[in-house]
């Protein structure tokens, strides 16, 4: 066992992460932040979503599912934006790519985190995945992929810290290509879904994987920033530049997004679609227009569009005020997707008497507990990585 | 530069790289492909190939048989709630959820006028049910001599998708089976017993609900739909799940 992760850690070079006592405390903070995420799944588990989640029968998926979709979404951009480099060849993008492996790792376990204490009966899955296999089911495409994908990444990266740049490319292409597939396939659980009218068409699918692109750029800028903070390192020119290109990516994968989300409310707007209609007006004026304007066009598009663009993706600070903005906005962006999808009911627009015209949703205690737990958790591998691999720096291509 | 200078340096295009492995990664890129490819297509087939072009089959094309399906005689129910109880006692339904339930429809006649109609809704059984094609563990399948749409418990993981894909919000999740529950037109609680007729049924006392065999040509069901001058409709037919419980006005 020692001789294998000595084959993988790297012993020497790098750049060495600091030992300080913010560092400790930071990880103490997040394991804590973590356990109690788990305690309280382990708690709604045993108890009962009934008795533990704001979800109900209208409303079947919660915060948990958007924090799911969240961090597979990161995870997927992730991995694309460290393909462009390493399977790619676009050699601007290599600074990056180890971390951006390694993180895609850990966002999509994070994700796995999340969504087994939404799952009723996670346990039953293993065995009913196999012997049930349902091959028109989209939601069973996308956990066999993203299986096979946590594995191919995984390989990807202990063969690139054994320096195996071919298997490691070859490996890069796979989880790439089943990263995609499993990606387009969550877009489609949603997509094909005939009576969410908010949701359905093929639309769902491709703006899952450019968001997909967008988010990861968005996050490998914030993680990278603030491992060298943090740790005090000095960014090398390639990696500033590194830092640009990536940055240039993501502003061209917003203005898709922004492009999309422009035409999805004018079409959900002209000639009142039903069911469409109630829901999108929702987020433009109705009780989700707070979530939409600030947290999806300012945050998620406006500003870090606007900041990569003034800066050209050169200025650090400014990329990080964009990347985090990014972030929040992303985030805000899945759960309005999930949530405004499912709050138009069934039988609406029927003249039904005390019957609602929209349901509502209130994340509970124990949701905000395990989405925050999937956060720390992920932000504790993160720093682990950091202090383990060394800043994974690319030594050489 | 001269020619005999160019004609000494090396190309630089794709000349140099052996066939073999450029073959090799052309292979490996289609099987990737061709994999993918093939679950996103098996992905979109519909469940099963259904019959008809109105929203009652036609006369001998019925998917199963015993086709069972339901017609609500809407305008004689008078929301007692009787097919509620029995519904609940039978099937063991706790308070939480519901297997089939009662809307009210109000509708202006102008003035001070209204006229209230009262709508019966439960699964609807469909003949391409968005529920079963979206379970990742076939917990939920349409059974294939009666066509009705069941639940196996023990199978259920709890992801909920059949719920969210639901057109008719016929599914509720029991926390007692730890797993989703739904109306199968009493299969288990009756008709596998022998009894020929729900529970629901048998309990409204203004003979709304009627429950048979669609393909039995000789049955109250059949004789309903295809009753001359009667207005026959199915709940969210634009959803395309083709359902097997139908509305008439008579």
């Amino acid at each position: 066992m020692n001789n294998l992760l000595a084959g993988i850690l790297p012993q020497a070079g790098g750049l060495e992460a600091s030992g300080s006592g913010k560092y400790s405390a930071a990880m103490g903070l997040l394991a804590l932040l973590s356990v109690l995420g788990v305690a309280a799944g382990v708690h709604s588990l045993i108890a009962g979503h009934e008795h533990t989640f704001g979800v109900s029968r209208g409303v079947p998926w919660g915060i948990l599912i958007a924090a799911y979709v969240f961090f597979v979404v990161t995870s997927t951009g992730l991995c694309i934006v460290s393909s462009v480099g390493h399977v790619f060849g676009f050699e601007n993008f290599n600074p990056i790519a180890k971390r951006a492996v390694f993180l895609s790792i850990a966002t999509i376990v994070a994700g796995f985190l999340v969504i087994a204490f939404e799952i009723e009966n996670s346990w039953r899955m293993p065995v009913g995945n196999v012997i049930g296999a349902n091959l028109t089911s989209n939601i069973w495409w996308m956990g066999t992929l993203y299986g096979a994908y946590l594995f191919f990444m995984m390989i990807e990266f202990v063969m690139l810290q054994k320096e195996q740049h071919k298997i490691a490319t070859a490996f890069g292409l796979a989880g790439l290509l089943t990263g995609v597939a499993a990606h387009s396939n969550l877009g489609a659980v949603f997509g094909l879904l005939n009576g969410r009218e908010f949701w359905h068409g093929p639309y769902m699918p491709i703006y899952f994987i450019t968001s997909a692109a967008m988010s990861g750029c968005v996050a490998i800028i914030f993680f990278t920033i603030i491992a060298y903070k943090a740790n005090g390192w000095k960014m090398s020119e390639g990696m500033k530049k590194s830092m640009e290109s990536v940055a240039k990516m993501g502003a061209l994968m917003m203005a898709i997004i922004i492009f999309f989300t422009i035409w999805k409310m004018i079409a959900g707007v002209t000639g009142n679609p039903p069911g469409k209609y109630e829901a999108i007006m929702t987020l433009l004026t109705g009780s989700y227009a707070l979530n939409f304007w600030v947290g999806e066009v300012l945050l998620g598009m406006a500003i870090p569009f606007a900041v990569i663009l003034v800066v050209r993706g050169r200025n650090m600070n400014a990329l990080f005020v964009a990347s985090l903005a990014g972030m929040v906005g992303i985030f805000v962006m899945r759960y309005d997707l999930v949530i405004v999808g499912q709050l138009i009911p069934s039988y609406h627009g029927m003249g039904l008497v005390d019957y609602p015209e929209l349901l509502s949703y209130v994340p509970s205690l124990h949701e905000n507990l395990v989405v925050l737990g999937g956060v720390a958790f992920c932000g504790l591998c993160f720093l682990m990585g950091e202090k383990l691999f060394r800043g994974h720096v690319s030594e050489h291509h | 530069m001269k020619i005999d200078d160019l004609e000494k340096i090396t190309s630089e295009d794709l000349g140099g790289l052996p066939s073999v492995e450029r073959r090799n990664f052309l292979k490996l890129g289609l099987v990737v492909t061709g994999m993918y490819l093939g679950g996103s297509v098996l992905s979109l087939t519909s469940v099963r190939n259904v019959y008809g072009a109105g929203v009652v089959p036609e006369v001998g094309k019925y998917p199963y048989n015993p086709h069972y399906s339901m017609v609500i005689r809407e305008k004689l129910c008078v929301d007692c709630e009787r097919c509620k109880e029995a519904c609940v006692k039978t099937n063991h339904v706790p308070a939480y959820g519901f297997r089939t339930t009662i809307l009210e429809k109000r509708r202006s006649l102008g003035g001070e006028k209204f006229e209230t109609t009262f709508m019966p809704v439960l699964c609807n059984h469909c003949n391409r049910p968005p529920c079963v094609r979206v379970c990742p563990t076939t917990a939920t399948w349409k059974d294939e001599k009666t066509g009705i749409v069941t639940m196996n418990p023990d199978r259920c993981i709890g992801c909920k998708t059949c719920m969210t894909a639901c057109p008719y919000n016929a599914r509720y999740f029991k926390e007692e089976t730890r797993s989703v529950d739904k109306c199968d037109f009493c299969f288990e609680s009756r008709l596998s017993k022998g009894q020929t007729t729900t529970a629901c049924v048998e309990a409204c006392p203004a003979d709304v609900r009627v429950f048979g065999n669609l393909a039995d040509l000789k049955s109250r069901v059949f004789k309903l739909v295809h009753a001359p001058e009667t207005m026959i409709w199915v709940l969210r037919p634009e959803t395309g799940a083709n359902p097997n419980v139908f509305y008439i006005n008579s």
